[in-house]
């Protein structure tokens, strides 16, 4: 029975372009799925697609695109991405005109869109995962609302022919169990199966999470050549067991820990994780050195999927002012923590409102806080960072400014002086009924 | 000994809720992690830090535990005033945390 072999081609929005070409070019593979749309990317997209109707998807589109197309186009090998972000339609057509000028016209791009539910939880009775609220009382804050689709869309993108496929939100794994499924055949209620699948897709997701990236310590776990670190490829049976590996020559390892590592990843309970298409049970899971950069991953299943999908909400909750400077040499400690202390007083004094403030020193205790960093020598410097909360971003620009005047009126030899201040879209989470959510596929550059 | 000597450790984030793996080096250790490695001991390692509950799942098959830990995030990581937005430094501190081998038989 033949295997098909799937890649990884990004992990996040902003992930490394060249090891999806080293993929499309080096890894005899079917498929090259890149993710790269984070929770919070598809709010800060639909504010993109207010202001401009063109745009809404991924700011890397174009520049990914034109890297992976023609490598792609010649090893007959299909894209599958959720870079339509806010805006899959916009996204398919900007692909449609990079396989142009590609000399690719004959590309066929089919977008998936359903996933914007922001009409149906503004106005339903949802409530707020996180808080208990009503979904209704963000109001006008909220931004958007995009229910995690399953693979079913972009299976059926395969079967009606696209060499590319572009959707909104999706769940993650669905990116990569979807072409499995196109190409075995499976129901899609094989929970088993659809279960095991998901074990690869979620290995997969992160793309160089599994290769040896966000793994090195030096010295305890070694991992070569990271700047050049390969990204993964699943080799898929038609039973969904499979092995994960990596171009060879290429970067980075592939070993049982860099898996366990990455099988534990944003996983909760390890006999539920719940995506769109099935509840996956990731608690029998084994891994087995099979080769070099190569990994065999056994054991996973699958129960059947809820009768809910999660939305995730896009909301304008605050403003955040933050400032930065660093003192160095004999005493810097001291001066930052009188630089801390001079803030704190000004920002009252001024009179600037902040719902929640913190003081750190990067390099003592920013990451997690004084208890724990509570030990060592003192060291040669220190960076002052003062973040606040607000409800403005003229209280936060005030904030930021109570920072960078430090230089002529704090302690002595302040430098480097850095501020900024944003807009906070935050997200929450609620749950829709599955059949409250439709979907479409279509062609790019095809009228339906 | 400290824990970073016999086990590897990964945190994820998915809003406010940081989950960190704790990922046997050798198999013959697991049951040390299993004994010496409690929600307790985790939740009071992050106090301060984690302001919600701290649950423990095991998976024998791959000698790893993996712990839940809500609230954990400073409001969520598309919130949060932390330079570490996501928490991924929480992982590196879980290592810090002294595992007395000797002591297997013993606490």
């Amino acid at each position: 029975m033949r295997s098909v072999r799937i890649g990884s081609g990004a992990g996040y929005s902003g992930d490394r372009i060249e090891p999806a070409v080293e993929l499309a070019e080096k890894g005899d593979i079917r498929y090259l799925a890149l993710e790269c749309l984070a929770e919070r990317t598809i709010a800060i997209a639909q504010q993109a697609r207010l202001a401009d109707p063109a745009k809404g998807y991924d700011p890397l589109l174009e520049d990914r695109m034109r890297a992976v197309l023609p490598a792609c186009a010649r090893g007959g090998i299909r894209v599958i991405s959720n870079m339509g972000a806010a805006n899959p339609a916009a996204a398919g057509a900007k692909v449609m005109e990079i396989a142009r000028a590609l000399g690719l016209p004959e590309l066929r791009v089919a977008t998936v869109t359903g996933d914007d539910v922001l009409e149906l939880v503004r106005d339903g009775d949802y409530a707020v995962e996180e808080t208990g609220l009503p979904v209704r009382a963000l109001s006008s804050r909220l931004v958007s609302a995009n229910a995690y689709l399953g693979a079913a869309p972009i299976v059926e993108a395969l079967a009606r022919g696209a060499d590319v496929v572009i959707t909104g939100r999706v769940a993650d794994p669905a990116l990569f169990i979807a072409p499995m499924i196109h190409e075995f055949g499976w129901a899609m209620d094989d929970w088993a199966v659809l279960g095991k699948a998901t074990v690869a897709g979620h290995l997969l997701e992160c793309a160089g999470q599994v290769t040896g990236g966000y793994f090195a310590d030096p010295g305890v776990k070694d991992v070569p050549d990271l700047a050049r670190l390969g990204f993964p490829l699943a080799e898929v049976e038609a039973d969904g067991s499979f092995a994960i590996t990596k171009v060879p020559g290429s970067g980075g390892a592939v070993t049982t820990a860099t898996c366990k590592e990455q099988l534990l990843y944003e996983l909760h309970d390890p006999r539920a994780y719940v995506t769109p298409d099935v509840v996956a049970d990731f608690s029998h899971v084994r891994v087995r050195q099979i080769g070099p950069d190569r990994v065999a991953v056994e054991g996973g299943t699958g129960h059947p999927r809820t009768d809910t999908l999660k939305v995730s909400i896009g909301y304008v909750d605050s403003y955040i002012g933050e400032g930065q400077i660093s003192y160095a040499g004999p005493g810097a400690v001291a001066r930052g923590r009188l630089a801390l202390k001079i803030v704190e007083e000004r920002l009252k004094l001024t009179g600037v409102q902040t719902t929640e403030l913190r003081g750190d020193l990067i390099g003592i205790d920013a990451i997690h806080g004084p208890r724990l960093s509570a030990r060592g020598a003192e060291p040669y410097e220190v960076r002052v960072r003062v973040v606040g909360r607000t409800d403005s971003m003229k209280e936060a620009v005030r904030l930021g400014n109570e920072v960078e005047t430090l230089y002529t009126n704090g302690p002595a030899c302040g430098g480097g002086a850095w501020k900024a201040a944003r807009q906070v879209i935050a997200m929450v989470s609620t749950l829709v009924p599955r059949d409250r959510v439709g979907h479409a596929v279509a062609f790019a550059g095809v009228s339906q | 000994m400290k824990l970073r000597e016999l086990a590897h450790s990964r945190t994820g984030d998915k809003g406010d809720v940081s989950n960190v793996s704790v990922i046997a080096f050798r198999e013959a250790d697991y049951p040390l992690l299993l004994e010496h490695v409690t929600a307790e001991r985790v939740k009071e390692l992050f106090a301060g830090i984690v302001r919600g509950e701290v649950v423990r799942y095991e998976l024998p098959e791959l000698r790893a535990l993996n712990f839940v830990m809500r609230e954990a995030l400073g409001g969520g990581v598309t919130r949060t005033l932390a330079l570490d937005l996501h928490g991924k430094c929480l992982a590196s501190a879980l290592g810090e945390l002294e595992v007395s081998a000797e002591g297997g038989r013993r606490a």
